[in-house]
């Protein structure tokens, strides 16, 4: 098997000629997760649901904290869309300002986080070793902690329960989750030729990391981070139904939901209780499509399309 | 342009620009419910060597003889267990990472698979240019300039520069990654399988640019690779790897029109050859390469060994001289 001299510099048949055209690994997924309709109809309806949210000063003329002793629990009317709760509060006013607390609560403790998911997982997947295992262990004891019984002990030690501690209590124990998901793609990518060939021309640590390791474990981190916004969505809502999450008179879906611990209220006043129910329903739903969604954009196994 | 053409004189004195001592790289094997080191995979096995400058090395062995496992300590990519290494005469055995960078600049690799080495989430432009940003003062425009020549020389068009890494087949990334490695003017390469992964007609072009670019820039080459006639076509020297240990290493001349070690013989007759009337001789090699967490006592390749004798099993086999840079680890030629 003599090996012939070839001169032509080029002659592969596929090589294109077209220029310009050119897209990146991320227009690609872009356009993956466009043809994916339940995640189209997941992005529309977050982005209908957060405009609601931002403009519901325009949505409606009712102070959500006014209570008002003449109008409790008035059935819908002209003037009260969705009527009055057991204050004599606006249903609908409250279930707009309601929204803001949730996707604040969801979206920034999902940043949170991310965040300390990234750094202690790159840490732990890159260095290995000592730092690993304590990180593990960490994330052990964390993992190990009730989520419910810890999440009730602080909120029942704490008078003043604002949406900054209870993101911070929530994202406190969610972290573990991230971390472990950050640390097994880095593991797996830390060994691959790219990065060695990225040590190989020196770059720093720091380079590799962020040049090289992250953009390849994009997938998996965005994927988890989305599905993470709607965990803590429900998580507020939960805690806020019984009782034990934002206070009142602060209007969450959750604590709206609370109202319909009277089984009067659940029989006969479906207005109170059944829209924030749809709300949280319908916002988690959608997270999770486009979840689904980024999860089929970011398989590299169609990456070569 | 200026720095391509300085570096066109090839360098004809034999300067030693890396030399490795009795290098060894064990990887432990974590067992029981302790995960205590129950045992070592000897990958390599002291091996001691020297690449002239502007010469190719080639090293040969079977998948598991630790080839690309000896090219990765030289790099030190992988920590090596024993020995030394010797690059341009400094000692990088166990350079700490920061002090190791800038000798990165002379020191490059090409890997196996061009789908795996180059990181699909960077354009073309960005993967060349990287080596640039780190290791050079370049500005902007100067490295872009860089970049389009560099594509050129590699045989792809400048326009390519703006296309990711999936827009291209296996040779041309592979083209990619000798652009890559080159970037900074490297002055050696080791070539890890660079060629194996890619179609025989791709592999001859990719073989003759990496020839070519050795002309010009002076480079030298540590060539690993398991197909013979690659090696054959590219090296000046052949190095012959068993169960990480070098059983052979001669000009390339010795060792494939007079190969003396057993396994190098087998290795060569086990070539498919075109020339039908051609009388052969033949040596079959029986069984699989040894596990090299338990390597057989004495000579490795003992147990495979048409020629094996008693002393075999007994005493390792060093490197002797057999004159004319012709190297051969084997008892058979003891006085």
């Amino acid at each position: 098997m003599e090996i012939e001299t070839l001169k032509t510099p080029n002659t592969n048949p596929e090589y294109s000629e077209q220029e310009g055209k050119s897209k990146s690994p991320y227009q690609l997924a872009l356009r993956r997760f466009m043809k994916n309709k339940l995640a189209v109809i997941g992005v529309i309806t977050m982005v209908i649901i957060i405009v609601m949210s931002f403009s519901a000063p325009l949505l409606t003329d009712h102070n959500p904290t006014q209570t008002n002793m003449l109008m409790i629990e008035q059935p819908p009317s002209s003037e009260h869309i969705l009527g009055t709760d057991g204050s004599g509060r606006d249903n609908w006013a409250r279930l707009l300002y309601g929204s803001r607390v949730s996707l604040v609560v969801g979206f920034s403790a999902m940043f949170f986080t991310l965040i300390i998911g990234v750094i202690l997982g790159s840490l732990s997947g890159y260095y290995k070793g000592f730092v690993d295992s304590l990180i593990m262990r960490a994330t052990d004891l964390v993992l190990a902690l009730p989520f419910l019984v810890l999440a009730l002990t602080v909120m029942s030690l704490v008078e003043n329960i604002t949406v900054t501690l209870f993101v911070t209590i929530i994202a406190l124990v969610s972290w573990p989750t991230l971390t472990r998901i950050i640390r097994g793609s880095f593991l797996s990518l830390r060994e691959q030729e790219f990065v060695l060939g990225a040590k190989a021309i020196g770059a720093s640590d720091m380079r590799i990391v962020f040049r090289h390791m992250i953009p390849n474990a994009i997938g998996p981190i965005v994927v988890n981070a989305t599905l993470m916004v709607a965990i803590m969505i429900i998580a507020e809502a939960g805690l806020s139904f019984i009782g034990m999450g934002i206070p009142q008179p602060q209007p969450t879906w959750g604590n709206m939901l609370n109202e319909a611990l009277s089984v009067r209220i659940l029989r006969h006043h479906w207005y109170t209780w059944i829209p924030p129910g749809v709300c949280i329903l319908v916002t988690v739903l959608a997270i999770n499509f486009i979840g689904d969604g980024l999860r089929d954009a970011f398989d590299p196994k169609s990456n070569q399309r | 342009m200026a720095t391509v053409d300085e570096k066109q004189v090839v360098q004809t004195d034999q300067e030693t620009i890396v030399k490795v001592e009795d290098l060894k790289k064990y990887f432990p094997i974590k067992g029981g419910i302790l995960k205590r080191t129950i045992g070592h995979v000897k990958a390599v096995d002291g091996v001691t060597f020297d690449i002239k400058k502007g010469e190719t090395l080639g090293i040969v062995g079977e998948s598991g003889s630790g080839k690309s496992t000896l090219g990765r300590m030289i790099l030190r990519l992988l920590e090596p267990t024993e020995g030394k290494i010797l690059f341009q005469e400094n000692d990088i055995t166990h350079l700490k990472n920061h002090k190791m960078r800038p000798i990165r600049k002379d020191m490059q690799i090409i890997f196996q698979d061009p789908f795996a080495s180059l990181n699909t989430k960077m354009s073309v432009e960005q993967l060349i240019e990287e080596p640039l940003l780190i290791q050079t003062n370049m500005t902007k425009k100067e490295r872009k300039e860089k970049v389009k020549e560099l594509l050129e020389k590699v045989g792809l068009r400048a326009s390519d520069r703006l296309k990711y890494p999936h827009e291209f087949s296996g040779g041309q990334r592979q083209r990619i990654s000798i652009a890559r490695a080159l970037a900074i003017n490297p002055k050696f390469v080791i070539a890890d399988e660079a060629v194996s992964a890619l179609d025989v007609s791709i592999q001859a072009q990719v073989l003759n640019l990496m020839s070519d670019l050795q002309e010009d820039f002076g480079l030298t080459y540590l060539f690993i690779s398991h197909d013979l006639s690659v090696v054959k076509h590219i090296s000046d020297r052949v190095g012959v790897m068993y169960l990480g240990r070098l059983a052979e290493i001669a000009p390339k001349k010795d060792i494939y029109e007079n190969p003396l070690h057993p396994y190098t013989q087998a290795l060569l007759s086990s070539i498919p050859d075109t020339d039908v009337d051609r009388e052969r001789e033949t040596v079959h090699l029986e069984g699989d390469l040894p596990s090299p967490s338990n390597p057989p006592s004495g000579c490795a390749f003992r147990t495979r060994c048409p020629m094996a004798h008693e002393r075999c099993a007994v005493d390792r086999p060093e490197l002797q001289h057999m004159g004319e840079g012709h190297y051969v680890a084997c008892h058979l030629y003891d006085e």
